[in-house]
């Protein structure tokens, strides 16, 4: 195995390269842009045997990728924000038609005003799409999950598609050592796709005529059992991962320092790293602090997290999004899966756009949280602005 | 089968459009599908954006099609193709298997341009059929940007300040041939042979291909659906359409494929429709006088009955 210090971008394209797709449709955005520019070097060096389709939107990025998906290749494409939004009606098809599609999701917020920096409001408003959506921390877990999420979608319990998401700049442009793995392990854990096209001239078929209320609520119902699925296809995934490469991510999502916690921040993405070194000082203060890294988002790990919270007092939950007129779209999951248990849910919200969430906004979160034990707090959502 | 449809005889009599489906009686769009099908033959996927196709084919699980059938959203067309080409290119497949697009008006001149656009301009191996009844017929008649000037339709409508589309249609055709693709074709209902010489045509470039069908719609256009063909075959004998193709864009290779003997005032199709009985003299005057202009532009040059 070889370590090299790499953009999360750069790492992207070599964890595509490695899962070996064939057939990536691209359109530049800011910050993904550098990935399909990457897997471009690679084909143009001959060191990777793929098509890129330099499509003319984002929209046929994802067109292509239903038709390429389709006749049974391994198919890959990367967007950020107005990219992910212009897809939208087709994240919908791409899901509903059943395809094992993966694309990076290079977080940045949405406009107006115009913003290029790290936001995850892109993301999970593509939440009732019928994708799975994970998260990354670090450049490392980066391609790391490029790799499990081809394995987890072409998963024939799954066979949806899955989008993982990097923080933009945080990630994207940041550079740290990642270890490549070589490309006959990376063979091993993810063979070579022998998906059948679903469209064959010897054996006719129509796709996605109308079929009438009585049969089109099974349809959405499957998709549904899929996700179900998945809660065990994420895990074993990872696990099988860790057997092969040493390294792996706890499957959902993972428990850090909730040994006799009475309170957690539970987060996603880049900015977990801060948390744990806050949660490290306060630890060293005496205080009962721990921290949950949100893995999968979708499916939302509901029986995972109510068991990680067992002995909690409070829960804060930091988004980088806002479902407005609500609150934190994290926090309003969190809220829902904890129901049954007697933990108080806070929510934060914080680094919109790219603004920085610094040790000091942590650690005032997990005051908050500390005083909430004993106080009722006057408001749930608090916006760190 | 014939590698050329020059007459009857070479028409394929294998039918890929199967008996039971649901299209209205008299439906033009219907005709152009099982024509192309015919001429393309069983090496066929076809795609297919929303559009009165959706319901023709027939509700799940049955299906009058038998051919492989992709239902897509109504822009996606010309991108989700242009994957499917992309696998077949990639993987080096050795059947000559046709990638169809069969999209409305509506889902090619104006939601799809865009991907079909890219589609044709990145030089994908695919064939796009537009079957055009000039309106959004599907959810009932309304304008399209290939609706003709003067027509009525449910959002153009005629009233004390509505006189039908105040526009004139947009010409796809041209739009393409500036993508200088290697063939380009308009065709008609009413002339199944030259319908099906182009498609043959467009299967054998290998290139992207375009064909414009005008599909003539009894209930959209306001007309018995026993007069389809007549009034197909009467836009072509007053020149509201021309049949022609070109290669690569280029109009030097312009070639009218059916020549009308001798051209039809555009008051006599108007007038065997619906959707143009309001229309006032200077209305048809103004259309007369857009027609002459485009088929002097195209060269179809034969006098005009008076």
């Amino acid at each position: 195995m070889v370590a090299r210090v790499m953009s999360g971008n750069e790492v992207v394209a070599y964890g595509v390269k490695l899962s070996r797709a064939e057939i990536v449709p691209s359109y530049p955005i800011t910050p993904q842009t550098t990935i399909v520019e990457q897997i471009a070097e690679f084909i143009a060096n001959g060191e990777m045997r793929a098509e890129l389709m330099r499509v003319e939107s984002e929209y046929a990025a994802m067109g292509a990728c239903i038709g390429a998906s389709l006749m049974g290749a391994r198919t890959f494409t990367a967007t950020s924000s107005q990219g992910l939004a212009f897809m939208h009606e087709l994240t919908h098809w791409a899901a509903g038609s059943r395809l094992p599609i993966v694309m990076a999701v290079v977080n940045r917020a949405m406009a107006p005003p115009w913003n290029i920096w790290a936001d995850q409001q892109d993301v999970l408003s593509q939440r009732d799409t019928g994708w799975l959506s994970l998260f990354c921390e670090t450049n490392q877990e980066v391609l790391d999950t490029c790799i499990q999420a081809f394995r987890i979608s072409e998963d024939r319990e799954v066979l949806l598609p899955v989008m993982f998401s990097l923080d933009g700049f945080m990630l994207s442009h940041t550079s740290e050592p990642v270890e490549l793995p070589k490309q006959g392990d990376v063979d091993g854990f993810l063979p070579e796709s022998r998906r059948p096209p679903l469209l064959d001239v010897d054996h006719p078929t129509t796709l996605f005529n109308v079929p009438v209320p009585e049969q089109y609520m099974e349809f959405r119902h499957w998709i549904e059992k899929s996700m179900d699925a998945a809660r065990r296809v994420i895990p074993k995934a990872d696990r099988e991962f860790k057997r092969r490469f040493g390294r792996g991510y706890r499957g959902m999502l993972e428990p850090y320092w909730l040994e006799g916690a009475e309170v957690a921040l539970l987060t996603a993405g880049s900015v977990c790293g801060t948390v744990r070194d806050v949660v490290e000082s306060l630890r060293k203060r005496g205080e009962k602090v721990g921290m949950i890294k949100l893995r999968s988002f979708r499916p939302f790990p509901s029986e995972e997290l109510r068991r990680a919270c067992e002995g909690l007092r409070v829960l804060g939950v930091a988004d980088r999004a806002c479902s407005f007129g609500m609150g934190g779209i994290i926090f309003s999951d969190v809220s829902a899966a904890l129901q049954p248990l007697n933990v108080r849910v806070l929510g934060f919200i914080a680094g919109l756009g790219g603004r920085d969430i610094t040790h000091r906004d942590i650690w005032r979160m997990f005051k908050r949280c500390i005083r909430a034990i004993e106080v009722t707090p006057a408001r749930a959502i608090e916006w760190f602005v | 089968m014939s590698e050329n449809v020059k007459s009857l005889v070479d028409v394929p009599t294998e039918e890929f459009l199967l008996p039971g489906h649901a299209a209205c009686a008299g439906c033009g769009s219907t005709l152009a599908l099982r024509l192309t099908l015919k001429a393309l033959g069983k090496n066929t996927i076809v795609t297919i954006p929303a559009s009165c196709v959706s319901v023709i084919q027939g509700p799940f699980p049955l299906s009058s099609i038998a051919v492989p059938v992709l239902n897509v959203a109504l822009p996606a067309t010309g991108a989700v193709i242009s994957g499917m080409e992309a696998v077949f290119r990639f993987r080096k497949e050795k059947r000559k298997i046709v990638v169809l697009g069969f999209g409305g008006d509506g889902a090619t001149a104006d939601i799809g341009l865009q991907t079909l656009s890219g589609a044709f301009e990145r030089g994908h191996g695919i064939v796009y059929v537009c079957h055009d009844n000039e309106a959004y017929m599907n959810t009932g008649i309304q304008r399209s940007s290939a609706t003709p000037f003067g027509a009525w339709t449910t959002t153009t409508p005629i009233g004390r300040y509505g006189a039908g589309k105040r526009h004139f249609k947009k010409d796809m055709p041209a739009i393409f041939a500036a993508h200088r693709i290697p063939c380009i074709a308009t065709a008609s209902v009413a002339y199944p042979l030259d319908l099906m010489q182009k498609l043959k045509r467009a299967q054998a470039v290998g290139g992207p291909a375009y064909v414009h069908i005008h599909c003539p719609c009894p209930p959209g256009w306001r007309f018995p659906p026993s007069q389809t063909i007549k009034l197909a075959r009467l836009a072509v004998g007053t020149g509201m359409w021309v049949l022609y193709e070109i290669e690569n864009g280029d109009p030097s290779t312009l070639r009218i494929t059916v020549r009308p003997s001798k051209r039809r005032p555009v008051a006599e199709y108007l007038r065997a429709q619906g959707r143009f009985q309001h229309l006032p003299e200077r209305e048809i005057r103004q259309i007369q006088k857009f027609v002459d202009e485009n088929c002097e532009r195209l060269g179809l040059e034969v006098a005009r009955a008076r």
